[in-house]
Order: structure tokens, then C-alpha cells, then sequence
């Protein structure tokens, strides 16, 4: 199929639906990363995480023959991964920062360790949900194909944005993320806030893993990952730190990501390594836009800080 | 032995507070006796100041009150019931709360969201439609207005202070314990809280207990007061029954430092410091400084009054090298200055920023390097490697000079106390040739004898010929030490007098802004 038939309508209707393909893992690490994030803490760990959910979520689907047996398996690393991350944080003079990259390096480690036998093997797939049926266009149903884990992450946008506002936990996190001091003052245990919140965006990191390896693109191998985790770190400050604007980012990295594909989709091969950088220039655009010696950004929970 | 309080039958208490009893209560830190036998009675309804000097045990008293520490001898009493509360919840379960000398109200979330947060039992869903009709409900019953919807940053210290308090009442507390804390406000800010206090305990709603170490406050707004020297209790009694002095002398031991002299006997030679039209943003990227221009000449020292947040932070951090400035020119001694390290060594341009541990300090790094932020490279050997033997021995020299209390001069900077920081950093600063002295508050939450001897170290460096930028919160000071007094208000130079004939009430009108 080229984009001929289609005509100039071809190309955005190629990017939305490979944004709605690749954007999930983006979806689904960077709301992981939010609620860490607005509980005080930064977990680069992320990365590790995805890749380990990549890989247990694969291989327990090959394994059981249960591709959601797969995605429940690689949340439950995601959460052991962010509990280790939550609780090393925990004791005295250790920098999140620091311990983030650590587990970064030893998730993608233990991953390609332990993954190893699994790259062969076709492990059953999630299925696809086919939202478009109702039309006439190949090309429209194509894009429609979507994953059940989007619109999963889409609601958990949306619910934890509500979690934030309107929730007595929701409130605690972004208490201990504002000002550790007025959370003790309170009776909080601040340790035991970043821990949990730590420990769940784990699972969220795990679970997008798992959408990587049993959806799209759909295999084991050690290159899945091309720093999905690190950039949905970026993706929250873009996002302010807000659930919801997290989902829009996403579909937009998803989206930058699709570029090439979608290009190539529609005739146009030139390029195809340039634009498959995309995603890595928007990050770099991003982050030089939205920094400032002088200000701090709105939104920004104030116990997030480098040093500590 | 106590019994754990029953948190949930004490909750919500009813009428008056009941009176709250300490009853030679005793408090060890390893060997350090930090409460010897303390007692102390605070009747339903009234003010009740706890007097004393910084590391007499005030602190100590009122965290053993509110659970932080358990005590090590005697009981607590609220009413006829002996009480033993673990932590600040189980106080809060008793009605007991606490308005801390640091804010405790996140200042990203709005008035309203602090309000709810600080409930002990948040239900699971806030229904925010239904919270904010019973905060405006209590608040209507209130003397004082408050924007729910603001976020807490920018609000000012009074009315930050106000919401604080506020909140202890939302909570429903009976007895409040205040931790100095009108060392934020300014004098304005500082008399309409306490008057808000003093009215709240006259309606038998409450009971105040205020830590503080001003006299002006305890005589003017206090009840009972209780005076603490060393951990033991050294008089209590009404208040209208004791004078100023005979209080300062109990809280002090003996020797009271007068009322401070001051001789003015320097001569005010040629300008030294030349701020013209000067311009700066704060943090967020909005104007704080908004063409301001004064000069400050050999010899004298000139006071900044100013209500927080209206530019006086900026201004010190603009001079420091902390801060850009976005237009205007800085001259010392005739000369352009940028407050490279370059410029502040030869022209001799010194600084004493507020907070000093937090502002000039390394607090992880030992009292010798700290002292020797400014000048370590000057000995340096090959122009590389610094000499730690000549760095200790100024250190050593210095730590006697201004009778820095610390265990060595390798300690951490952070393990001393804010006097000592201060002593470490006035040493540094004043070490040398001092042309330009830039000082913000410089004797914030200090005790007597540090304010005195911190007053008579910045008088001899004008003595010796410096030109003093003094900004300060509190008038007083600023009235002790400077000749002349500038107003800063909204980023802008609003008044200037001599201290001679300055009225408080002018100047307070001009530093509210209606000039």
C-alpha cells in the first residue's frame, strides 16, 4: 500500500496511527515516572525497568502462552524494580540520581543475561483492537488498530490526574514531593510516601516493557529499547508534571518516532535514519526550550532537586 | 507510668482548653542535661510567653510537649489527665498544636488545598466544591481575609504567619504553642498577629504559648511568663508583675548588656558604594528591582527597610555576584563593579548574606574551609595546591578571634549552632581590607549576647572606614546601627531619612507601600 491512493491525506493519517502504535511505552513509563517524580524523587531506572518488562513479560508469555499473563509479569518486575529503587533511596546519604543510573545499567543487564534463550521463540502476541472497522479506508483501518494497553493508559492518565487532585493519597504524594519538612510536620513518613509511589511507577515503567516486546514492535531482542525509558524522563517535564499533558507529550514523541515509518509509508525512503532521530531531537529541543538559568518551572515539585 | 493517650475519645475537644501542666519534666541528650526538672503551668485562655536565650531549652520543652522527644522524667498534664503524646499527631488527637518558626505550608498548593492537607484524617475523596464552603464558613468567623485560591507563594510572611495560625484553629486545637514567630515579619506584620493571638486567647478559645526572646512582645501581649536559662526553670509569674529588666537579668544570668551605645564616631568620608538605576528580576523572571540608586559612603552605615519580597533580596544577591542584573550600574570606589571574585578582593567588597549557612556556607565542609572561601588560593603553592597547614592555622587564629564555639576547627560547618555560623562567616567577611560591607539580617534568631557582639563587629568595620549596607527585618536594628534609612518598596526606593527624627509610623507607611 502506498500512500498514492490517498493522496497528501496519506502522511498525517500514517502519523497518527503510528503515534497511537509507538507512543504507549512512552504512555505508560512517563506516568511511572510522574508519580515518582511528584513524590520528590527521580528513578533514571526507568530504562532497566522497561527493558526487564520487556524481556519477563515476553518470556512469560512464551512460557504460559498468555500474553496478558506477560504484562502482569512484567508490572511485578517493574514493581520489584522500583521497590529496590525506592528503598536503597531510602537510606541515609544516597542520591536517587546515582542509584537510577545503577539500576538503569543492571536492569538492561540482568535483562540480556536472563533473556537470552527467549530471543528465538515467537512468544503469543496482545491482540489488537480493531476500532476502525467501520470504514471503508485500509489505510484509516490500519491506523485504528490499537492496542489495549493505550486506551488502559490513556484512562490511567486521566485517573491518576484525578488521584492527584482529589485523592487524600494523591494529595500526601505531592505533599512529600513539595515539602518533605510539612509532611513530617504532618505525620507523614516521607520514606515510606516515596517508596510506594517509587514502587508504583515501577509497575507502570514494567507494563510499558511489556507492550515493547507483545505488541509493537513486537520480538525480544537486546536493541528493543532505544531509551524509551530515559526520554519519558524529559517527557514529564515537557509535560509539567501533569498525568494528562504526559499523554499528549507522549502521542507527540510517539508520533516523532513514527516519522520515518510513516514517511517511507507513503513513498518518500530518503532519510529514513534522520528521521528516525526524531523523537531524540525533540527531547534535545525540548529540554534547551523549557530551561532557564533564572527560573524554575512552573509545576515542578520543589523537593526535586540534583543535589540533596 | 503513663498511660498512651486515647487518641479519638480526646479528639474535638469542647468549651474552654483545659490547662496544660508540665511538671519537673527531664530531657537528656547523651550527656547534655537539656531540661532539668521543668515546670510550667498555662492557664485555659491566656498568653503565656516561654522566655530565653537560644539554647536554653525552650525547643527542647515544647518538642517534648508535642512528641518528638519522649521525656526522661516527670509527666505532662492536660486538665487531670496525665498525658504522654509520640508524636505530633498523637498532640494534634489532644488539641495540642504547633506553628513552627519555619513555614510549614506548602507553597505550591493554594490556601486552600494547605487547609485540607493539614487534617489528620483526610477522607479518601476530597470533595473540593464541599471543603471550600466550610473553610469559608470558618474563615467568615475570622479577623482576617485570606484568598483561598492563592497559591501559598505569593502570599507574604504575615499573612503566611496568619494562615498558620488559622490552620491550628481549623484543626481545632485549644492550645497553641507559637515558635518565635514573629522572627519572619516585620514589626507591622508582627504586632497584628499578636494582637490576633491575644484577642483569640481573651475569647477563651485558647490558650497561647509563645517562645520568643523579645521583651517587647512578652510585656505588650503575654499573660504568664515562664524565663528558662540553661534548662531549669529561673522565674515565671504574671507578666505585670515583672519589668523588662528584672526578666532580662533572670534570662540572661547576671550581666545585662545596656541598651546599646553607640558613639557615632566615625567620620563619613567619600562615597564608596554607588548603586545607580539599578534593575533585576527575581526567580520567576519578574522585575524585583526596579531602578533603585543610593550611595553609601566610608564610615557610614546605611539601613534597607523593607517588608519581605519587595527587593531587598535581590539587591543584596546583585552585589554579592549571586544574581545578574539586567540594567543599571554598580561603582565601588569609582569603579565599575561586576562582584567577580577579581573585583571583590582589590576593591575589598565583603558580604553577609541573610541565612548564612544555607547563603555563604558549605555546611558539609569543615569550619576551616569555610573560613577560608575567600582567600585559600593566596598561599597556594605553585599556584595549584592549596596549603590546609596555613588554612588551619587561620582558622585556629580566627575561631579564637571571635569566640567561634566548635569542637575543632575540622568539624562540619552545619554542626554549629546559628550563632557560631554567623561568628565563622563575620570572621571570614571581616577579615582584611574591608571597603564595602553589604549585611542582611544579619542577627536573625540570634540570642542577646550574639546581636550585641554581631552589632559591635559591624560598627568597627564602619569604624574602620567601611561603607555598611545594612538590610534588615527589624527596625530596631536598623535604628540601633545606621545613620540613614532607605525604604525599598515594590523594587523601588520609596523614602530616605536620617535616623535622627525618623518616625516608625512614617517609615511603616512607606514600607506598605503608601507613601
Amino acid at each position: 500500500m502506498t500512500g498514492g491512493a490517498m493522496g497528501l491525506w496519506g502522511l498525517p493519517l500514517a502519523l497518527a496511527g503510528g503515534a497511537l502504535r509507538v507512543s504507549p511505552p512512552y504512555l505508560w513509563v512517563s506516568l511511572g515516572e510522574c508519580l515518582t517524580e511528584k513524590s520528590g524523587r527521580i528513578n533514571l531506572g526507568q530504562e532497566g525497568t522497561l527493558v526487564m518488562g520487556a524481556m519477563s513479560g515476553y518470556a512469560v508469555s512464551y512460557l504460559t502462552g498468555s500474553p496478558w499473563l506477560g504484562v502482569l509479569a512484567a508490572g511485578s518486575v517493574g514493581v520489584v524494580f522500583g521497590a529496590l529503587h525506592g528503598w536503597l533511596c531510602s537510606l541515609p546519604r544516597v542520591n536517587d540520581i546515582a542509584v537510577g543510573i545503577a539500576l538503569m545499567l543492571f536492569g538492561m543487564g540482568v535483562a540480556f543475561f536472563l533473556g537470552k534463550p527467549v530471543i528465538q521463540p515467537a512468544a503469543p502476541q496482545l491482540p489488537a483492537l480493531d476500532l476502525g472497522g467501520w470504514s471503508e479506508l485500509a489505510p484509516l483501518r490500519a491506523a485504528l488498530k490499537v492496542n489495549l494497553l493505550l486506551l488502559v493508559g490513556v484512562a490511567a492518565a486521566f485517573a491518576m490526574r484525578f488521584f492527584f487532585r482529589r485523592t487524600r493519597w494523591g494529595l500526601v504524594v505531592r505533599l512529600v514531593g513539595e515539602d518533605a519538612d510539612a509532611a513530617r510536620a504532618m505525620g507523614y513518613s516521607v520514606a515510606r510516601v516515596r517508596l510506594l509511589a517509587t514502587t508504583a511507577g515501577g509497575f507502570f515503567a514494567g507494563v510499558g516493557g511489556s507492550f515493547l516486546s507483545l505488541y509493537y514492535p513486537g520480538s525480544w531482542n537486546e536493541r528493543l529499547s532505544s531509551g524509551q525509558g530515559l526520554m519519558a524522563v524529559a517527557l514529564v517535564i515537557f509535560a509539567k508534571w501533569d498525568p494528562v499533558r504526559c499523554l499528549w507529550a507522549s502521542l507527540l514523541f510517539g508520533g516523532a518516532g513514527a516519522l520515518g515509518p510513516a514517511l517511507q509509508s507513503v513513498g518518500y525512503t530518503g532519510g529514513y535514519n534522520l528521521f528516525a532521530a526524531a523523537p531524540y531531537i525533540l527531547t534535545l529541543g525540548i529540554m534547551t526550550a523549557t530551561s532557564s538559568a533564572h527560573r524554575i518551572l512552573t509545576g515542578q515539585p520543589a523537593a526535586l532537586t540534583v543535589a540533596r | 507510668m503513663s498511660a498512651p493517650i486515647a487518641t479519638g475519645t480526646l479528639a474535638a475537644p469542647i468549651g474552654r482548653p483545659r490547662p496544660l501542666e508540665a511538671d519537673a519534666v527531664c530531657k537528656r541528650f547523651g550527656p547534655f542535661r537539656a531540661l532539668e526538672s521543668v515546670s510550667l503551668r498555662v492557664e485555659p485562655g491566656s498568653v503565656h510567653a516561654l522566655l530565653g536565650e537560644n539554647g536554653a531549652g525552650k525547643s527542647t520543652l515544647v518538642k517534648c510537649i508535642m512528641g518528638y522527644h519522649p521525656i526522661d522524667g516527670g509527666s505532662i498534664r492536660l486538665g487531670d489527665l496525665e498525658v504522654t503524646p509520640r508524636s505530633p499527631r498523637d498532640a494534634q488527637a489532644l488539641g495540642i498544636g504547633m506553628v513552627y518558626q519555619h513555614f510549614t505550608l506548602v507553597p505550591n498548593m493554594t490556601v486552600c488545598e494547605n487547609f485540607v492537607l493539614s487534617r489528620a484524617a483526610l477522607p479518601f475523596m476530597v470533595d473540593w466544591v464541599r471543603e471550600r464552603a466550610s473553610l469559608r464558613g470558618f474563615l467568615s468567623g475570622m479577623p482576617f481575609k485570606v484568598d483561598l485560591d492563592a497559591p501559598v507563594r505569593s502570599l507574604s510572611a504575615g499573612e503566611k504567619q496568619k494562615i498558620e495560625i488559622l490552620k491550628q484553629l481549623y484543626l481545632k486545637s485549644r492550645i497553641v504553642i507559637l515558635d518565635e514567630p514573629t522572627s519572619v515579619l516585620t514589626p507591622a506584620e508582627a504586632d497584628e498577629v499578636l494582637t490576633m493571638l491575644h484577642s483569640m486567647a481573651r475569647g477563651g478559645h485558647v490558650s497561647i504559648v509563645l517562645i520568643t526572646h523579645k521583651f517587647r512582645e512578652v510585656t505588650k501581649y503575654a499573660d504568664d511568663v515562664t524565663i528558662l536559662r540553661r534548662g531549669r526553670v529561673v522565674g515565671h509569674g504574671r507578666v505585670r508583675d515583672q519589668t523588662a529588666e528584672a526578666m532580662a537579668e533572670k534570662m540572661m544570668g547576671g550581666t545585662v548588656p545596656g541598651r546599646e551605645k553607640d558613639e557615632n564616631a566615625a567620620t563619613v568620608g567619600e562615597t564608596r558604594l554607588h548603586v545607580d538605576q539599578l534593575e533585576a528580576d527575581d526567580d520567576s523572571g519578574v522585575p524585583a528591582l526596579r531602578g533603585v540608586s543610593f550611595e553609601v559612603r566610608s564610615g557610614e552605615i546605611v539601613g534597607i527597610a523593607a517588608i519581605a519580597g519587595n527587593g531587598q533580596e535581590e539587591l543584596v544577591e546583585v552585589l554579592a555576584g549571586q544574581r545578574p542584573r539586567r540594567a543599571g550600574r554598580v561603582n565601588v570606589s569609582g569603579e565599575a563593579f561586576h562582584a567577580t571574585r577579581a573585583q571583590m578582593k582589590t576593591r575589598g567588597v565583603r558580604c553577609l548574606p541573610e541565612e548564612p549557612l544555607r547563603n555563604a556556607c558549605v555546611a558539609a565542609m569543615s569550619v576551616s574551609e569555610n573560613m577560608a572561601f575567600r582567600t585559600f588560593e593566596a598561599r597556594a603553592v605553585l599556584g595549584c595546591f592549596v596549603s590546609t597547614k596555613a588554612m588551619n592555622a587561620r582558622a585556629t587564629r580566627m575561631v579564637a578571634d571571635y569566640g567561634v564555639r566548635t569542637s575543632s576547627i575540622h568539624s562540619p560547618i552545619a554542626q554549629l549552632s546559628g550563632g557560631n555560623v554567623q561568628r565563622s562567616v563575620l570572621a571570614r567577611e571581616l577579615d582584611g581590607k574591608v571597603d564595602v560591607l553589604v549585611a542582611a539580617n544579619p542577627c536573625m534568631g540570634l540570642d542577646f549576647a550574639a546581636v550585641a557582639e554581631i552589632h559591635a563587629r559591624i560598627r568597627a568595620a564602619r569604624d574602620g572606614g567601611a561603607a555598611v549596607l545594612l538590610v534588615s527585618a527589624d527596625l530596631d536594628e536598623i535604628f540601633a546601627l545606621a545613620t540613614r534609612i532607605l525604604v525599598l518598596s515594590e523594587g523601588k526606593i520609596a523614602y530616605e531619612t536620617a535616623v535622627q527624627g525618623a518616625a516608625p509610623s512614617v517609615l511603616g507607611r512607606y514600607m506598605a507601600g503608601h507613601g
